[in-house]
């Protein structure tokens, strides 16, 4: 019996990501330690995406006030915007948005960077020096963003909070004392750390699934354009899949 | 460089090897030996699984059935701390270079004597610019690859390949798409390298007068076998129609009747099944 070719194609996928997630394991204590590359890519997938997150969760921070304004008055309690925005932006939408952001900025040029290493024979030139790809292009850039996504979510939850707090202040005339009171009186530290984990595998599967999408290109340029098209498009549908287990997990 | 330990063996012995790339046959029973020392030019139309064969002598490719041999270790067999042992041996320039492009030319040719030689920086900077000179290149240390010519490019690969002085060096087409003058220069290189160092060389190349150059023995590959093999003038007298057919290049003959890819042009189509088609191989 043959199996669709989608059907194949995503348990293709599937096993290359495991297999490249233990490719990423079992590379990850061995020397040489490339810490310069490490920080390039931290710089480039971390340091360069704040603008684009800054933006991303101020102005949802500003959408959430709105929203929650408009819901929350209907029965009387809009004391409580403060507390839903904040608890919304770091339980979920900070972790969220980062990701998808990252995933279309950071995820895509992985999988386009190294899809056009793999066709102009640049991967094989490194194995045949004895360099093994995974280690020396994987490996720096999966660890990268695990580690400033997290980063990238802490400025969020930060921005968004404000953005909130600059909507229902300045249009809506809440008071600022009881607004930021209301912000953090029902948040404890489960609610920051649960979206923090979020971010770290986020910004662990957005690199992995960028990686693995340029790392098995063919097909010359029209097949690099394949492979960063479904950089993002796998990348934000496991983010989006993952974050309801994770949700589920973490509670 | 000291003596091979098994030098009265093949350097490079291919047994029976086949390979297909979903249901294209590629190489159909390659036998093929290479002495010490020895250079051999692989000559063949496109899509005929030269560079196929090529990935295959230094472990890129694994074989379906059959076997390479370097140095009596079955290449195919090799575990992950022997492979880096084992591509020590090799240096390899392919087709369109592939440069680093986010690295300098210096650390392009820099790269696989940081890797693969305990050289200090000094020894480095001296090997890179003594490469570099060899392909008369100038004033490009610091450029990117993206800033050179299509030539140049093949050229720094070229340095790139030679700099550690491998024992085994593999060429994929090094000289298609060069000028006469750059191209003769290269040929010269190579002959050098072969005669005063002693390097096994295995080339792949369209360009029938650098076989006769370089080549101590040319091997014709045609529907994934060797259908020929022998030094450069007993070669030119050999009577098999297809290759003088490929010898004088015409476009009418056996080569083109049984197989339309040899039409094409070779510079454009000869990634073929390489490219299109790479397996994912699997450690």
């Amino acid at each position: 019996m043959k199996l669709p070719d989608a059907v194949e194609g995503f348990f293709l996928n599937l096993g290359r990501f495991f297999q490249l997630m233990g490719q990423i394991f079992a590379w990850t204590p061995r020397p040489p330690y490339d810490w310069s590359e490490l920080l390039r890519q931290m710089v480039r997938v971390g340091f360069n995406s704040i603008p684009v997150v800054f933006l991303t969760t101020l102005f949802t921070g500003g959408v959430m006030a709105l929203q929650t304004f408009t819901v929350l008055r209907r029965i009387n309690a809009e004391s409580f915007v403060g507390s839903g925005v904040a608890l919304s932006m770091v339980r979920e939408l900070a972790a969220v948005l980062s990701g998808l952001i990252v995933a279309g900025r950071a995820g895509s040029a992985m999988g386009a960077e190294l899809g056009t290493m793999r066709v102009t024979e640049q991967i094989d030139a490194l194995e045949v020096m004895a360099t093994d790809p995974v280690h020396y292009l994987v490996v720096p850039r999966v660890w990268a963003t695990t580690i400033m996504l997290p980063l990238l979510v802490v400025m969020g939850n930060g921005v968004g909070i404000l953005g909130g707090y600059m909507v229902a202040v300045v249009i809506m005339d809440a008071n600022p004392v009881s607004y930021v009171d209301k912000s953090f009186q029902f948040m404890d530290v489960n609610d920051l750390f649960s979206g923090l984990i979020k971010a770290a595998v986020f910004g662990f599967l957005l690199a992995a699934i960028g990686c693995q999408q340029g790392f098995y290109t063919s097909g010359g340029a029209e097949g690099v354009g394949r492979s960063t098209t479904s950089a993002v498009v796998v990348a934000s549908i496991a983010i989006l899949i993952s974050d309801f287990f994770l949700t589920r997990l973490l509670f | 460089m000291s003596e091979p330990p098994n030098s009265g063996r093949s350097k490079i012995a291919i047994r029976d090897l086949h390979k297909s790339f979903g249901p294209k046959l590629v190489l159909d029973g390659v036998d093929l030996e290479v002495a010490p020392g020895e250079s051999l030019v692989i000559i063949g139309g496109s899509g005929t699984g030269k560079s196929v064969l090529l990935k295959h002598v230094v472990g890129l490719l694994k074989p379906d059935t059959g076997t390479v041999e370097v140095d009596g270790m079955a290449v195919e067999k090799l575990g992950n701390r022997e492979i880096t042992e084992f591509r020590r041996k090799f240096g390899m320039a392919f087709q369109e270079g592939a440069l680093f492009d986010s690295m300098t030319v210096w650390r392009n040719v820099a790269f696989p004597l940081q890797r693969l030689t305990r050289m200090s920086s000094q020894e480095i900077g001296d090997r890179v610019s003594e490469c570099l000179g060899l392909v008369r290149l100038e004033a490009v240390e610091e450029k990117l690859p993206s800033q050179l010519s299509g030539g140049m490019r093949r050229r720094v690969g070229f340095a790139r390949a030679i700099a550690h002085s491998p024992e085994i060096l593999l060429f994929d087409e090094p000289t298609t798409g060069l000028d006469p003058v750059t191209t003769a220069l290269i040929d010269e290189v190579i002959v050098d390298l072969n005669g005063r160092l002693k390097t096994t060389t295995l080339t792949i190349t369209h360009d029938m007068e650098s076989a006769f150059r370089i080549g101590d023995r040319i091997a014709m590959i045609h529907k994934g076998k060797i259908i020929a093999s022998a030094p450069p003038a007993e070669f030119r007298r050999l009577e098999d129609p297809r290759v003088q057919q490929f010898i004088h290049g015409h476009a009418e003959g056996p080569l083109s009747e049984d197989d339309p890819q040899a039409q094409k042009k070779p510079s454009e189509q000869e990634a073929g099944p390489a490219l299109e088609e790479m397996p994912w191989r699997k450690r």
